[in-house]
């Protein structure tokens, strides 16, 4: 849909710019003039809505690292000093930490939307891969962050998630050991983590370049998932699309501003005000919420497969069930994009969404008794859904008939 | 190689491409080296390698904890029961038959004799980490009367030897030895 740019220089800065660093064009073509389906519904504000909690959560994470100590003998108290005596500290703080979890709200609907309709499928196969990269980067920066005050739950989040490597047979130890610089979680594993969090997000804004990359070269999707057939499909960027992300964007923030003064520690663990202690674990451990179904997972494979031990097992299972993802593209044989058109796949979709759900309340749950149970049944299902549904529906779901192009769909419905 | 001459021997345009690829590769990988190893555990934290712990006060039924290369090291002075209920158990019974001391042979059987100190059979020293994923287990707890992980619930007996839970090895016993009566050098 990159067609050919309808912008012209007018002013003599830009004439002058035009030949030397065409940025203005860029800009134009990729934020004004660029054609968007006229039938996007409200799904399709997040990609906006991630990109402004990338902006903030990077302004405000460069304004806590003035005051933050990386040092774990400082860290909790600096992080205090933050609540208690930086001139607006706490609402930046709070800003932050409540805004990773906003950010994950955010990511959790744009990847089912994608889902939902069909996104990730030809030509947009890259597009989702690099969705997929950005998510497991927002996965690293999010649980270092979370390591950095240096709580109970930062030290013992830290510490179970490293020891996850030691699972692997004969180069798991020392690759822990690699990762974490010593022999336990100490401070030179704060330090390093201090350092990473620092940069993934720079990283992450690079792999948004080319996520947006991909999506001006295929175009956006849309909810009929039919592709755009001509120019009356379309409508331009601005003042279309740019208004109605803002509308989303000021009702996101209200939601968000809801959490950061009425809520702030809502979403988080009062354990974590209490400083590390390498002795003393807490009774029952969680990770941060945006986690949860992937902590059920783990805790699920109770059993050995095999000459894989359970342990070994659980932490396959858990990063396997984000790889699978990466394969939706090429594991979902469906022609059809939209699930509006299919009726077996929206069943599906939905009984998915729901063991998710269901799976992120079980990681909450200590681990005992029928807890166990379905977290193992979820946990099938969640598998069978990518591995055997997805593949075997697109040869024996009939879809709904598929509407001519996106404006006639638009004018029928604007005859009722 | 980029030509296509299909007779042709190896010409010194291949010997030189490769000659150089292999030499850069070389570079490439020794350069590397520093800034990967660099994260591993520096030389004071290697240096903290051994500790010296005194169990004068150390009654039959208590246990202190000390830290050693950052993670708790447990010395348990069992009672007898305690002894009696480890040797009870069967080799078969257990999960890990390995007995996991640093002390005796890597491939000893887990028995009781094998866990605790020798000629002292009373004395118990483990690394206090859960093998499953690295939290504390409680002292004096679970349904074996030895140690209880809170994390996923894996339970360890009186030698501290894992029986239930999704943990895979009996808590390791690290190299230590008796500078005197009442004085344990670990590491
Ligand atoms: C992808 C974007 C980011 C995410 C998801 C993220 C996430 C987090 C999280 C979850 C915490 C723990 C909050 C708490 O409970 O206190 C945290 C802390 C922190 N982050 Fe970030 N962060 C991001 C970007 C950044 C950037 C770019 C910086 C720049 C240096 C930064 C600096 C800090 C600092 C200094 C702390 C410690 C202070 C504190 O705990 O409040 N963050 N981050
Ligand atoms: S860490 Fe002890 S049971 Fe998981």
């Amino acid at each position: 849909m990159s067609g050919h740019s309808t912008y012209e220089p007018k002013s003599g800065i830009e004439k002058w710019l035009e030949k030397r660093l065409p940025i203005v064009r860029l800009l134009h073509d990729a934020g004004v003039s660029y054609p968007t389906p006229r039938n996007l519904n409200p799904l399709w504000t997040f990609g906006g809505i991630l990109a402004m909690m990338l902006v903030i959560q990077i302004v405000s994470g460069i304004v806590l690292a003035m005051h933050y100590a990386s040092n774990s003998a400082l860290a909790f108290d600096s992080v205090e000093g933050i609540m208690r005596d930086v001139n607006w500290g706490w609402l930046i703080r709070y800003i932050h930490a409540n805004g990773a979890s906003m950010f994950f709200i955010a990511v959790y609907i744009h990847i089912l939307r994608g889902l939902y309709y069909g996104s990730y499928k030809e030509p947009r196969e890259l597009l989702w891969v690099l969705g997929v990269i950005i998510y497991l980067l927002m996965m690293a920066a999010g649980f270092m962050g979370y390591v950095l005050p240096w709580g109970q739950m930062s030290f013992w989040g830290a510490t179970v998630i490293t020891n996850f490597f030691t699972a692997i047979p004969v180069i798991g130890q020392p690759i822990q050991t690699l990762l974490i610089g010593g022999f336990a979680v100490d401070n030179a594993t704060l330090n390093r983590f201090f350092s990473l969090h620092y940069l993934v997000p720079f990283i992450i804004a690079g792999v948004v370049v080319l996520h947006i990359w991909a999506l001006h070269v295929v175009g956006q999707n849309n909810p009929l998932g039919i592709d755009v057939k001509s120019e009356k499909d379309t409508v331009p960027f601005t003042p279309y699309a740019t208004s109605k992300d803002g509308l989303f964007m000021v009702l996101f923030l209200v939601f968000y501003a809801w959490f950061v003064f009425y809520q702030p520690n809502y979403l988080g663990h009062p354990d974590n005000y209490t400083p590390a202690n390498p002795l003393v674990t807490p009774a029952h451990i969680v990770p941060e919420w945006y986690y949860l179904p992937f902590y059920a997972i783990l805790r699920a494979i109770t059993f050995n497969i095999g000459p894989i031990d359970s342990k070994l097992g659980g932490v396959l299972a858990m990063f396997g069930s984000i790889a699978v993802t990466a394969f939706l593209p090429w594991l979902d044989t469906s022609k059809v994009r939209s699930g509006r058109f299919r009726p077996l796949f929206r069943i599906a979709f939905w009984l998915f969404v729901a063991a998710v759900l269901f799976l992120g309340y079980l990681g909450s749950q200590p681990a005992d008794g029928n807890a166990v149970l379905y977290a193992q049944v979820c946990t099938a299902y969640y598998f069978a859904f990518f591995l055997i549904i997805l593949p075997v529906l697109g040869f024996i779901e009939k879809p709904k008939a598929l509407p001519n192009s996106i404006i006639e769909d638009v004018l029928a419905k604007s005859k009722h | 190689m980029a030509h296509s001459d299909t007779t042709a021997e190896p010409t010194r345009r291949d010997f030189l491409l490769l000659t150089a690829g292999a030499f850069g590769a070389v570079g490439v990988a020794s350069v590397a080296w520093p800034f990967i190893d660099q994260m591993n555990p520096d030389a004071s934290t290697r240096a903290l390698a051994s500790i010296e712990v005194d169990i004068s006060a150390l009654q039959s039924g208590q246990s202190i904890t000390v830290l050693w290369r950052g993670k708790p090291v447990v010395v348990r002075n069992r009672t007898d029961k305690e002894i009696e209920e480890g040797k009870a158990v069967k080799l078969e019974e257990l999960k890990d038959p390995i007995a996991r001391n640093a002390n005796v042979d890597p491939s000893a059987d887990a028995t009781d004799a094998n866990r605790s100190a020798k000629d002292k059979e009373n004395i118990l020293v483990m690394v206090k980490v859960c093998t499953h994923l690295g939290c504390i287990p409680l002292d004096e707890s679970g349904e074996f009367g030895g140690w209880f992980c809170p994390c996923h619930g894996s339970q360890y007996d009186t030698a501290g030897r894992i029986r239930k839970g999704p943990a895979p090895e009996n808590l390791p016993v690290p190299v230590y030895a008796f500078t005197s009566d009442t004085k344990i050098r670990i590491g």
